[in-house]
C-alpha cells in the first residue's frame, strides 16, 4: 500500500504518509520502509518523494539566506545578533566594515549599537557553531526606517509564494518595499503610514490563512477593498 | 480501606458515573498562549491543565548545553489553589519526581540531535488537580510541543488504570486513585507501540497487571484521537472560513 493519505491533508506528528520504496522530505522520518510526519503540516506527494509543509516552525539558519536581526551585544570584533532562531548570529567587524577594521581606532557601536536592525546574509552555520553574518552587500545592513512584521518561518514560502508571485503582487498593489528575511521578520516601507498599515494587514492576512487555497486572489481583493475605503 | 467506602456499585457504575473502562471527558484546546512558542490546555474531568514550551533556544545557564543534542527542561507545577488544602507553591519531591518523569518520557519522542546546544523548556501548570495529572501532563505537554513545531516521533498519549474496591478500571479520578488498591499510570506512543513511561503504585496480581496495562493502552488509544483532532481543529476552522468567502 503506497499512499496513507490525500494530497495536502492536514497531518499531525507521527501519522503514516508512505510504505515502500519512498524518499523522506522535509518534516518526515523514515523507519522500518515507513514514512512518518514528524510536525504538523500539509502532505505532498511528488513522486518519489514525500514531504510536509510545516504549519509551524522555527528558524535553522541556511548558508546564502537573508535574515533580519536585532544587534544584542557589541562585542570587541564584532557584533551578537539576535536572528529569531535557536542560535545567536555572529556579524564581525571585518565583515560590516567596507575596508579593514582597526581594532585601536573603530568603536564599533558607532556603527552598529545595541537595538540596531539589520539586514544580513549567513555565510557559515554547521551544527558546531553559531552561524556567521555578513552586512558586505550593497543592499544589506542597518534598517533605518519602515516597519517590521514577524511571522512563523514556516510561512514565508507563502509570503513569497510560487516564483514570486505573492511578493511581486504585495509590492505592486501596496506600492511598499518588502524585503523578506528567511527568518520571518519582513521589512516593509513605503511612501505613507497607511500604505505601510495596509502591507502589514495583508501580510497577516497571509500568515493565518497560509494552509488555504486561492489566497493570493483574497489577498488582492482585500488590499483594493482597503485601498478603496481611505480614498 | 474502611468498610464504608463505595467506589463501583452494584451495576458497575462508579462515583462519577462512568463505566469501568470509560474514560473521564476530554477538552483539548491548542495554542491558547500567546507569549509562549507552543502551548495547549486541557480539561480532563475536573482536572485542568496548561501546558507551554519555549524554545529551541540558547541554554542559560550555558554549561547546561550539550554539543550533540537538545536538552529538554521540564517543570509540573501545581498551583497553591489547584488541592482542597492549600498547596505551598515550592516544588515538593513528588512533583520533582513527576517533572523527571514527564520529562524522559517526552525525550524519546522529540528529535533532540537535530537542534544541538539548546533548550526546550516545558512548563505543565495544574490549575485543578483530581487525580491522574501525571498522564494529563504528559498528553497536553505532547500537544504543546506539537504545535511549537518542534519534530516528533508521534505524539504522546498517556492514561492509568488501576484497581479499586476489587475492580480494574481505566482513568482513575482522585477518590479512586486514593481509596483504591492499585494505579498504573502509562504513557504511550500508538504508531510505534512505545510504553514511554510506566509506574504503578499499590498492589496487583501478575494477571490483574497485565490486564490493567491493555485496559490503560486502550484508553491512550483513544486520547491519540481526541489530540490529533485538537491539533487539527485550529487550522481546519480557518479554512473552512476561508474557503466560504471564496464560495459567495
Amino acid at each position: 500500500m503506497p499512499f496513507f493519505c490525500e494530497n495536502r491533508q492536514i497531518v499531525t506528528p507521527g501519522d503514516v504518509l508512505a510504505e515502500g520504496d519512498y524518499l523522506a522530505g522535509d518534516n518526515t522520518f523514515k523507519d522500518d520502509e515507513r514514512v512518518y510526519a514528524s510536525r504538523l503540516g500539509l502532505v505532498e506527494y511528488k513522486g518519489k518523494k514525500v514531504q510536509v509543509v510545516a504549519l509551524n516552525n522555527f528558524y535553522i539558519p541556511s548558508v546564502g539566506d537573508l535574515v533580519i536581526g536585532k544587534v544584542v551585544e557589541v562585542d570587541l570584533h564584532g557584533w551578537t545578533v539576535d536572528i529569531y532562531s535557536p542560535y545567536k548570529g555572529n556579524l564581525r567587524a571585518s565583515e560590516a566594515l567596507n575596508r579593514p577594521f582597526r581594532p585601536q581606532r573603530d568603536e564599533l557601536s558607532e556603527f552598529l549599537d545595541v537595538g540596531d536592525l539589520i539586514l544580513a546574509q549567513i555565510i557559515a552555520f554547521d551544527r558546531t557553531r553559531d552561524p556567521s553574518l555578513t552586512t558586505r552587500e550593497p543592499e544589506l545592513g542597518k534598517i533605518t526606517y519602515g516597519q517590521i512584521v514577524r511571522v512563523s518561518p514556516a510561512k514565508i514560502p507563502r509570503v513569497i509564494g510560487r516564483k514570486g508571485s505573492m511578493i511581486d503582487m504585495l509590492k505592486k498593489e501596496t506600492r511598499c518595499n518588502i524585503t523578506v528575511g528567511q527568518n520571518g521578520l519582513i521589512s516593509i516601507s513605503g511612501r505613507s503610514r497607511e500604505d505601510e498599515r495596509i502591507a502589514v494587514l495583508a501580510i497577516q492576512k497571509i500568515e493565518e490563512e497560509a494552509h488555504t487555497s486561492g489566497l493570493t486572489d483574497r489577498v488582492t481583493e482585500m488590499i483594493r477593498k482597503e485601498r478603496s475605503e481611505i480614498a | 480501606m474502611p468498610k464504608d467506602v463505595k467506589l463501583v456499585n452494584q451495576k458497575g457504575v462508579r462515583t462519577d458515573g462512568r463505566k469501568l473502562n470509560e474514560l473521564r471527558p476530554f477538552k483539548l484546546e491548542v495554542g491558547v498562549l500567546h507569549n509562549a512558542d507552543g502551548s495547549a490546555y486541557i480539561e480532563q474531568g475536573k482536572n485542568k491543565i496548561l501546558a507551554a514550551i519555549y524554545g529551541p533556544r540558547e541554554v542559560h545557564p550555558r554549561h547546561l548545553a550539550l554539543p550533540d543534542r537538545a536538552i529538554l527542561r521540564c517543570r509540573y507545577h501545581m498551583a497553591p489553589f489547584s488541592v482542597e488544602e492549600r498547596k505551598s507553591p515550592a516544588p515538593s519531591r513528588r512533583e520533582v519526581e513527576l517533572s523527571k518523569v514527564i520529562r524522559e518520557a517526552l525525550e524519546s519522542a522529540i528529535f533532540l540531535e537535530k537542534f544541538p546546544r539548546t533548550s526546550i523548556d516545558l512548563f505543565i501548570e495544574v490549575l485543578q488537580a483530581d487525580g491522574g495529572t501525571r498522564c494529563a501532563g504528559v498528553t497536553v505537554a505532547s500537544l504543546a510541543l506539537a504545535d511549537a513545531g518542534i519534530p516528533m516521533r508521534d505524539l504522546v498519549a498517556a492514561c492509568a488504570a488501576g484497581k479499586a474496591d476489587g475492580h480494574l478500571m481505566l482513568d482513575l479520578n482522585d477518590i479512586e486513585d486514593k481509596e483504591g488498591e492499585a494505579d498504573v499510570p502509562i504513557a504511550y506512543m500508538p504508531n510505534f507501540d512505545a510504553v514511554v513511561l510506566l509506574q504503578m503504585d499499590g498492589q496487583l496480581t501478575i494477571d490483574e497487571f497485565k490486564e490493567a496495562i491493555d485496559l490503560a493502552l486502550d484508553g491512550c488509544r483513544q486520547i491519540y484521537v481526541l489530540q490529533k483532532e485538537a491539533l487539527k481543529a485550529k487550522y481546519i476552522a480557518i479554512k473552512e472560513e476561508a474557503e466560504e468567502v471564496e464560495g459567495e
